[in-house]
C-alpha cells in the first residue's frame, strides 16, 4: 500500500495521547474566554436581526424583496446555493480524503464536518422562507392526502432538491455525530462536573472503549462513509440541476453537475481554511493543524482553481459553440460585458486567478495572506452564484421584459441572519464539542509524530 | 344460579347488573377482544391520554387558527324572473360621456354590472371598445362617487337642494337674469330637447356646450368651406391613402372606437388578400397612430400649415386647383401627393389640429381630390365635440362682470380643465348660484353652492345619436346605488316637468318614430326592440353635398428655434375624467409604457444635446416641474405633456398624480389648442423621479421577435420576413410523443398586422379577471400584475423609429417549460391544451415564472386585496363589487397568468352542452378577443375543422414565438406588412 512520508509530521510538539486529549479539550474546561462571548453575542445580534427579516418576510409578503415579474429568484437562492456549496466542504474532507488515505485530514475534519452542518441548516432555512406560502409548504412532500390522486411532481428539480438536501443533512449528521461518540466518552471520563457527567455520557451512548465497541464503530463510521460520498457529488448536482433543467439561457447547460460540485468543494475548502486558520490561532492548535496542514489545502485549491477557470471558459465557449443567439447575449453581452461586469469579473478574479498565487511558496507560507485569499474564495463563490442566478433571469428571451434586480435590506438581513447562525454554531462548537477528533489524532499519533507517544507517559 | 335477596329497589338493580356481567349476557355491543384491563374499564391508558390530548391541542389550535369573519350570502326571498343566480345578463347601452361614444352590452351577475363588452349591432363600434369603455365599469363603484346631494359643504337631501334651486332660478328667471347651463357635448336628441325644454321654461337660461380639449376649428372651416358647421363623417375604411396630420385617429381623435375598426378593414391581408392601405402621418409627437403609420413624418406644430400648404400645391397643380404661397419647408410630401393623387376619391387628409387655417387647407385638399361625398361623409355628420371655445371665453368674461347670476355645470370641469382657470374661478366667484351636476366633487362641484349629485350612466336611461341618424341607446343597468338622479331628471324637477325622463325619452320616440318613414306598427314591440338591440338607424337620405367654396389659403411661417409643446390625451385617462380610475392610472402607455404619471418627452438629439437623460427633473416655463422622458420619434424643436394629470380633486388614487398641463395650451388664435405654445426647459440639476415603467429595454437585440415585412415584398412572397418559421419549423422534432386531444384544443393568434397597440384588451383582460392594481411605487419594481402586456419595441434610427406593438399573453405552451419544473403539481396541462395554475395547490416557489421563457407568470407579492397599502377598488366594499365571481381572488403567496379566460371557456361548453350541440367556431370568445377594435386577437378551437384559428394558422405570416425553444406554443402571431415602396 502506498504509504509513503509525503506529508512529514502531522502532529508536532512531540505529543502524548494525554496531550492530545488535555490540548483538544483545553477550550472545554477553560474560563470561557472573552473573545468568544463578543463572537457570540455579535453572531446572536446577527441572528436576530435574520429572524427579524424572516418575521417581515412572512407576515408582509415576498413583495418586501427586490425580486420582480422577471427575476423571481433573487439572493435568497444565492445564498441557497453558496451555504450549500460550503456545506460540502465537511462531508469531502471526510469521505474523500478518507478513501484517498490521506491522514492529515484527521485534525481537520471535525471541524470541517461542523461546518457542513451548520452550513446546511443555514442552506435550508432559505428555500423554506422564499416560499410565497410558507403555511402550505408542506405540499412539497409526498404524503398520502384527501386531495383525490394529487401526487407531486417528480419531475421538478425543486422536489428532487428537497429530498437531496435533507438526505445529505441527515447523513452528515450522522456522520458526524457517530465520529464524535469516543470523543463524548472521553469527556464524560474526564469530567468532574456532574451535570456534564450526565449530558456527555447520554451523547455518547454508554460508550465503553473495548474492542468490540471500536470494531462497530469503525464499520459504522465506513458505511456511514461509504454512503455519503455519493451524497456530496449528488447534493449539488442536483441543486444545479434547478438551473439547467430550465430553458433560460445561462442556465440551460449539461456543465452544471460538475461545475456545481467543483465549485461547492472549492468554496468549502475555502471555508475550511478561513476557520481553521482562524481556530488554530485562537485554540492555539498549531501543533495540530500545522502549516503542513494547510499547505495541502492551499494546493488543493489551486488545482480546483484551475478547474474552476476551465469550467468558466467552457461555459463561454458552449455559448459561441451553441449558436444560441440567447446564449451568446447572456454570455458575451449581458456577463463578460454589459450591466454585471463587476459580478462577472469579479467572481473570475476571486475564483480564477487570486488562487493562482498559491503556485509560489512564499505565499503559501504566509498565513495572513493565505487567510485573505481564503475570504477571497468565499467572496467569488457567492458571487458565482450571483451571476448564475441574476444575470440569466434579469435579461432573458424576450427584450421587453428585462429588469434589472436589487436586493432589499430584508434579504440582507436575512443574509446576515444566516451568517450569524453559522458563527454562533461554531461558536458552540467550539466551546461544547471538540473541535478536533481526539480519538482519530491519537490513531495517527504513532504514525506521524516524531517519538514513541506511550514512552513518556506523564499520568 | 344463586338465588339472590334483595333489600330495596336500588340493590335489585345493582345486582341484576352484576349477575348480567358475571353471566357474559347479554353480548357487549363491541367485542372486548384484545383490549387490555384498563381499556376494558374504560379507564385511560397513557396513549388514550396522548391520543386525547393530541385531539383537543390540535382541534383548538384549527379553531382558534381558522377564525374566519362570518359574511352572509342571502338568497331572494322572491327571485326575480330575470335573474338566474351565476348567470349573466347582458344590456345593451351606450357609453357616452361627453367625449367618447361606443355602443355596448353591459354584463351584470346578480344584478351587478361587472363587465362591458362592445355592441356588435353598432354599425359604428361594431363591437370594439376601448381602454376607458372597458374600466368605466369601475367608475360605477368609484368610492369618490357622492352619496347624496350637497348644499354648500355638507350632505343634504333633494328636496331642499330642489327646492332652494327653483326658488333661485324662478327668482333670476323673473329678474331676467342671465344663468348658464355649462354642459359637455350633449349627442342625446332627447336630452337635446328636454334643454330645450328647460330653456322655455326659464328663457334666461343660456345653454353652452364646452369640450376640455376643442375640435371647433373643422367645423368652422366646413363653415367656411359649405355653409355648415358640421363635424363630417370621415370614412377610413374607404381610403387608399390616408394622410393624417397630428390627428391620433386610432387612439384619442374623435371616434378612436369607429375609426380602428374603419382603418383595420383596409388591412386584412388574409386568404390571399393582398390589398392594404397606407397611412402618412405627420405629427409633432410620437403618437399611437403614428407608431402604425407606413410613413411618419415629424413636423413642428408651427410648421403644419406651411406642410398642409405645400402638399395642397402639390396637388393643386396636378388637379388644375389655385395655388397659394406656401413658406419652403423640408419635409418630404412628394410621395404623399403622388399617392393621394392616384387614390382620388379614395383617399382622406386629415388634421387633428384645432386651427381654421389648417383645417382650411385640409378640407381644399379633400376637395381638390374629390373625396367628399366619398370618404369624407356630410350627410351623416359627427355629432361629437361640438364644444365652441369662443361661448367660453365670453362666458368667463360675462361672469367676471357679474353678469351672469346662475351657473348649472353638467359632467365639465373647467376649474380644473379650462386654460386660464384662474380666470374662471374668479368669474365663478361672482356667480350667486353655482350648481354642479356631478357624480363626483370635482374641482369645479367644490366650488359649487350646490352639487345635484347625478348617476353613473350605468345608471341612467338616455339616448344618443353620435352620427347623424344612427342612435344608439342608454339604459339602466342597475338601479342607483346612491341617492342620486340623472341630469335630465333634475331639468325636469327643476322646470316642473314631472313624470321623469325615462317616461320623458319614451315619449320623445314615440312622437320621433311616429310619422317617419320607419315607422313601426307597434310602438312597444319598437321600443322593446330598441332596448334589446341598444341600437337603431334610420335611413339615410341622401342629399346632395352643399357646394365648396374655396377660401383664401396661407401657412404661417414655421419657428426655426425654440421649442413647441404639444400637449395630448394619453389612452388611459384621457382629458383627465378618469384620473380616479386605477385600472387606467396604472395602465401602460402604449409608447412610452409609463403609468401612474405625465411627464415631458424630449426628442433624443435635445437631450443628447443638453445633457437630459431619462427621469432627470425639468422645469417647464419656469413653473411647473416634470421628469422627462428621451422620446425616440418626437420631431427635433417640440416636446409633448399628457393632459388629464394634476387632478386635486379625483378620488383617493387620482389626486395629485402628475401635473396639470392645461394652462399651456395655445390660445394664440381664439381656439383652445394643444399644440404650438413655445415653452422654455431647464433641467434641475441632480434632481430626479423614478417612473413607474413598465419596459426598459426597448430595442429586439435582433431576435426575431416582432416579424415584418414590406407589402412590396409580401405580393412577392407571403412568407417574407418570416422565413425563420420555415426553419424552425423543421427542427421541431422531439423525442417524447406529443399531446393528443380528443376534442377541443384552444387556440389563439394575434395578427399583428391589424393590432394597434391600444392596449384595449389589457384593461378588458383586467376587468375580466379581478387583476389587482398595485400601485406607482410596484410598478416602479416591476411587478405590474396584468396578464397581458402589449411589447412595443423600436427599431432603427432612434430620432424617428419604426415602432413595434406585440400583445403578449400566456402562449399556452403544449411543452410548458413552467409544467415541468413546479415541485407540487400546481402547474398541469388540461385535456384542452391549457396551462393551469392551481391557486390553491400552488406554494409560490416561483420556479415557473423564471422558467417561462415569454414571461407571461404573475406573483402575488403581497396581499392585494382588503390591505390599505393597497387602497384600490379591491380594497373597498363598493370596489370590489366589480369583481367577477366567476374568477377566484388570488391570495398572497401564489402565481397567477393568462388561463384563456377558462371560466368563459367553461360557460361556452356548458351552453353547448345544455343545447346538444356542438361549439359553434366564434362563440366562445376571450375577454381580449372579444373587446378587441382592431379584430387582431382571434380565439378558437384548433381541432374544429375549418374554424377561423385554422384558416388564420394556415397563412404564410404565422410563426410562434421564441419557436426555437420547442415550447409548442397555442398562441400563434401573424407578421406585420407595411405598406411601403422599399
Amino acid at each position: 500500500m502506498y504509504n509513503t512520508n509525503v506529508r512529514g509530521i502531522l502532529i508536532q510538539g512531540n505529543k502524548t495521547y494525554t496531550d492530545v486529549t488535555r490540548d483538544v479539550l483545553k477550550p472545554l474546561d477553560d474560563k470561557v474566554p472573552l473573545w468568544w462571548w463578543i463572537t457570540s453575542f455579535l453572531a446572536i445580534g446577527a441572528l436576530l436581526w435574520g429572524v427579524w427579516g424572516i418575521y417581515h418576510t412572512i407576515s408582509v409578503g415576498i413583495g418586501v424583496w427586490g425580486l420582480n415579474n422577471n427575476v423571481a429568484w433573487g439572493w435568497a437562492i444565492i445564498n441557497f446555493v453558496w451555504w450549500i456549496g460550503i456545506g460540502h466542504a465537511g462531508t469531502a474532507f471526510s469521505i474523500f480524503l478518507l478513501i484517498l488515505r490521506q491522514k492529515w485530514r484527521s485534525t481537520i475534519n471535525r471541524a470541517a464536518e461542523a461546518m457542513t452542518i451548520f452550513a446546511v441548516m443555514a442552506a435550508g432555512l432559505f428555500p423554506l422562507i422564499h416560499m410565497g406560502r410558507i403555511w402550505d409548504g408542506f405540499f412539497i412532500f409526498p404524503y398520502w392526502n384527501t386531495r383525490g390522486p394529487l401526487w407531486d411532481n417528480f419531475n421538478s428539480p425543486l422536489f428532487w432538491d428537497v429530498t437531496a438536501i435533507s438526505t445529505y443533512f441527515m447523513a452528515s449528521f450522522v456522520f458526524w455525530y457517530v465520529g464524535m461518540i469516543p470523543d463524548f466518552a472521553t469527556i464524560r471520563d474526564r469530567t468532574a462536573s456532574k451535570i456534564k457527567k450526565k449530558i456527555y455520557g447520554a451523547l455518547s451512548f454508554g460508550w465503553l472503549g473495548n474492542a468490540r465497541g471500536w470494531l462497530r464503530f469503525e464499520t459504522t463510521a465506513l458505511l456511514l462513509g461509504g454512503m455519503a460520498a455519493p451524497l456530496v457529488v449528488s447534493v449539488h448536482s442536483i441543486v444545479s440541476m434547478d438551473f439547467s433543467v430550465a430553458v433560460i439561457p445561462g442556465w440551460h447547460s449539461t456543465i452544471f453537475p460538475p461545475y456545481f460540485v467543483i465549485g461547492a468543494i472549492f468554496s468549502g475548502f475555502g471555508m475550511v481554511l478561513t476557520l481553521m486558520i482562524i481556530m488554530r490561532k485562537l485554540y492555539k492548535f498549531k501543533d495540530y493543524v500545522t502549516d503542513n496542514h494547510l499547505d495541502a489545502i492551499t494546493r488543493i485549491l489551486t488545482f480546483i482553481s484551475l478547474i474552476m477557470g476551465t469550467a468558466y471558459l467552457t461555459e463561454l465557449f458552449s455559448a459561441w459553440y451553441s449558436g444560441s443567439e440567447y446564449e451568446m447575449f447572456t454570455f458575451m453581452k449581458n456577463r463578460v460585458t454589459g450591466d454585471y461586469t463587476f459580478a462577472y469579473w469579479t467572481m473570475l478574479t476571486c475564483n480564477a486567478f487570486i488562487p493562482q498565487l498559491f503556485w509560489f511558496k512564499k505565499i503559501r507560507k504566509n498565513i495572513t495572506l493565505v487567510f485573505i485569499i481564503s475570504i477571497f474564495i468565499n467572496i467569488g463563490m457567492w458571487f458565482e452564484r450571483y451571476v448564475i442566478v441574476v444575470t440569466s433571469l434579469s435579461k432573458d428571451f424576450l427584450p421587453a421584459t428585462w429588469a434589472m434586480y436589487k436586493p432589499t435590506i430584508t434579504e440582507i438581513s436575512i443574509f446576515v441572519g444566516t451568517l450569524g447562525l453559522f458563527v454562533l454554531g461554531v461558536m458552540l462548537f467550539f466551546r461544547f464539542v471538540p473541535t478536533i477528533a481526539v480519538s482519530e489524532v491519537k490513531a495517527i499519533l504513532s504514525d506521524t509524530s516524531t517519538t514513541k507517544p506511550n514512552n513518556n507517559e506523564k499520568q | 344460579m344463586e338465588k339472590q335477596y334483595w333489600q330495596s329497589f336500588e340493590e335489585y338493580e345493582q345486582l341484576k347488573k352484576q349477575s348480567l356481567r358475571e353471566n357474559g349476557e347479554p353480548l357487549p355491543e363491541f367485542s372486548i377482544e384484545g383490549l387490555d384491563e384498563s381499556e376494558i374499564k374504560g379507564k385511560s391508558s397513557r396513549r388514550d391520554f396522548l391520543k386525547m390530548l393530541g385531539f383537543s391541542v390540535g382541534t383548538v389550535a384549527l379553531v382558534s387558527s381558522c377564525q374566519m369573519p362570518v359574511r352572509k350570502a342571502i338568497p331572494f326571498l322572491n327571485q326575480p324572473e330575470e335573474l338566474i343566480p351565476g348567470v349573466p345578463n347582458f344590456y345593451a347601452s351606450t357609453f357616452f360621456d361627453g367625449i367618447d361614444y361606443c355602443s355596448i352590452l353591459v354584463k351584470t351577475r346578480e344584478s351587478r354590472p361587472i363587465k362591458i363588452e362592445g355592441n356588435e349591432m353598432s354599425p359604428l363600434t361594431r363591437g370594439g371598445t376601448s381602454v376607458r369603455v372597458q374600466a368605466s365599469v369601475l367608475n360605477l363603484y368609484d368610492d369618490a362617487r357622492l352619496r347624496n346631494p350637497r348644499k354648500g359643504e355638507v350632505d343634504s337631501d333633494w328636496e331642499t337642494v330642489d327646492r332652494d334651486i327653483i326658488n333661485k332660478l324662478e327668482y333670476f328667471s323673473g329678474k331676467n337674469e342671465k344663468v348658464v347651463l355649462l354642459t359637455s357635448t350633449i349627442i342625446s336628441p332627447a336630452t337635446r330637447k328636454l334643454i330645450s325644454d328647460f330653456i322655455a321654461k326659464y328663457p334666461n337660461v343660456k345653454w353652452m356646450q364646452y369640450d376640455a380639449v376643442s375640435y371647433s376649428a373643422i367645423r368652422q372651416a366646413h363653415k367656411q368651406n359649405f355653409g355648415d358647421a358640421v363635424i363630417p363623417f370621415y370614412r377610413f375604411d374607404k381610403a387608399d391613402v390616408v394622410v393624417s396630420f397630428n390627428a391620433d385617429f386610432l387612439g384619442n381623435w374623435l371616434m378612436p372606437v369607429t375609426f380602428t375598426k374603419q382603418y383595420v378593414s383596409n388591412r386584412h391581408l388574409m386568404q390571399g388578400n393582398i390589398k392594404l392601405s397606407r397611412l402618412f402621418q405627420y405629427e409633432s409627437r410620437l403618437s399611437l397612430t403614428g407608431s402604425n403609420a407606413d410613413y411618419r413624418f415629424g413636423i413642428r406644430p408651427s410648421e403644419e400649415s406651411a406642410v398642409l400648404l405645400n402638399l395642397y400645391n402639390e396637388i393643386a397643380k396636378a388637379t388644375g386647383n389655385p395655388t397659394y404661397y406656401a413658406p419652403p419647408v423640408s419635409i418630404e410630401i412628394k410621395q404623399a401627393a403622388k399617392d393621394l393623387l392616384a387614390a382620388k376619391g379614395k383617399s382622406l387628409v386629415v388634421s387633428g389640429t384645432n386651427n381654421v387655417r389648417i383645417q382650411l387647407i385640409v378640407n381644399a385638399i379633400n376637395q381638390a381630390l374629390g373625396n367628399y361625398g366619398k370618404t369624407l361623409d356630410m350627410n351623416q355628420s359627427i355629432n361629437l365635440k361640438q364644444g365652441d371655445e369662443a361661448q367660453m371665453l365670453t362666458l368667463v368674461d360675462e361672469m367676471k362682470d357679474g353678469l351672469v347670476q346662475g351657473l348649472l355645470v353638467y359632467n365639465v370641469n373647467p376649474v380644473y380643465d379650462y386654460p386660464d382657470h384662474e380666470a374662471f374661478i374668479e368669474g365663478m366667484n361672482k356667480v350667486d348660484l353655482k350648481v354642479s351636476l356631478s357624480e363626483t366633487l370635482d374641482e369645479t362641484g367644490s366650488l359649487c353652492n350646490y352639487v345635484g349629485t347625478v348617476n353613473n350612466y350605468l345608471e341612467s336611461w338616455d339616448d344618443a345619436e353620435p352620427v347623424r341618424n344612427s342612435y344608439s341607446f342608454v339604459q339602466p343597468a342597475i338601479r342607483p346605488i346612491f341617492n342620486t338622479r340623472q341630469f335630465q331628471d333634475s331639468l325636469m324637477k327643476w322646470a316642473g316637468m314631472g313624470a321623469g325622463y325615462a317616461k320623458y325619452l319614451e315619449n320623445f320616440w314615440n312622437s320621433k318614430i311616429t310619422g317617419h318613414s320607419t315607422e313601426p306598427e307597434n310602438f312597444p314591440h319598437f321600443w322593446n326592440k330598441l332596448k334589446q338591440d341598444g341600437v337603431f338607424q334610420v335611413e339615410q337620405k341622401s342629399t346632395a353635398s352643399p357646394r365648396f367654396v374655396l377660401q383664401e389659403l396661407s401657412a404661417e411661417t414655421p419657428l426655426k428655434d425654440g421649442l413647441e409643446v404639444i400637449l395630448y390625451e394619453k389612452i388611459s385617462i384621457g382629458t383627465g375624467k378618469y384620473t380616479n380610475n386605477p385600472w387606467l392610472l396604472e395602465l401602460p402607455d402604449p409608447i412610452t409604457t409609463a403609468t401612474w404619471d405625465n411627464y415631458v418627452c424630449v426628442p433624443v438629439a435635445y437631450a443628447r444635446k443638453n445633457n437630459l437623460n431619462k427621469e432627470d427633473v425639468v422645469m417647464v416655463n419656469g413653473n411647473l416641474e416634470l421628469p422627462v422622458i428621451v422620446q425616440p420619434g418626437q420631431p427635433e424643436g417640440t416636446v409633448s405633456i399628457a393632459l388629464g394629470f394634476g387632478r386635486t380633486a379625483a378620488g383617493k388614487a387620482g389626486n395629485g398624480v402628475g401635473r396639470n398641463v392645461y394652462p399651456l395650451m395655445n390660445t394664440s388664435n381664439g381656439r383652445c389648442n394643444v399644440s404650438g405654445t413655445p415653452v422654455t426647459i431647464e433641467k434641475i440639476e441632480g434632481k430626479t423621479y423614478e417612473l413607474a415603467l413598465t419596459q426598459m429595454h426597448h430595442t429586439m437585440e435582433g431576435r426575431p421577435i416582432f416579424r415584418e415585412t414590406t407589402l412590396k415584398d409580401y405580393i412577392k412572397d407571403p412568407s417574407s420576413g418570416n422565413k425563420q418559421h420555415k426553419i424552425d419549423e423543421e427542427k421541431n422534432v422531439s423525442l417524447y410523443s406529443m399531446i393528443n386531444f380528443d376534442a377541443i384544443h384552444w387556440g389563439m393568434t394575434v395578427d399583428l398586422n391589424s393590432c394597434t397597440g391600444c392596449a384595449n384588451c389589457v384593461i378588458a383582460c383586467q376587468s375580466e379577471n379581478n387583476i389587482p392594481v398595485i400601485g406607482k411605487d410596484q410598478v416602479r419594481r416591476r411587478r405590474i400584475m396584468h396578464w397581458m402586456r402589449i411589447d412595443r419595441y423600436y427599431s432603427d434610427d432612434p430620432e424617428m423609429p419604426d415602432v413595434y406593438h406585440m400583445p403578449v399573453m400566456c402562449q399556452q405552451c403544449d411543452n410548458a417549460p413552467c409544467e415541468n419544473v413546479c415541485p407540487v403539481a400546481a402547474v398541469t396541462h388540461s385535456s384542452e391544451g391549457l396551462n393551469q395554475t392551481t391557486y390553491n395547490r400552488c406554494i409560490g416557489t416561483r420556479y415557473c415564472i423564471n422558467n417561462c421563457p415569454y414571461r407571461t407568470r404573475r406573483f402575488n407579492w403581497y396581499e392585494y386585496v382588503n390591505n390599505n397599502e393597497y387602497d384600490y377598488n379591491m380594497n373597498s366594499d363598493l370596489g370590489k363589487l366589480v369583481l367577477n365571481p366567476d374568477v377566484t381572488v388570488r391570495q398572497r403567496g401564489v402565481v397567477e397568468k393568462c388561463t384563456y379566460c377558462v371560466q368563459r371557456l367553461q360557460a361556452g361548453k356548458l351552453t353547448a352542452k345544455i343545447e346538444n350541440r356542438e361549439i359553434i367556431d366564434g362563440e366562445i370568445q376571450t375577454a381580449c378577443s372579444q373587446s378587441c377594435p382592431a379584430n387582431a386577437i382571434r380565439f378558437g378551437n384548433l381541432l374544429q375543422e375549418g374554424s377561423k384559428i385554422n384558416e388564420i394558422n394556415k397563412e404564410e405570416r404565422m410563426y410562434y414565438l421564441l419557436e426555437p425553444l420547442h415550447t409548442l406554443p397555442s398562441t400563434s402571431y401573424l407578421t406585420k406588412v407595411r405598406n411601403r415602396n422599399s
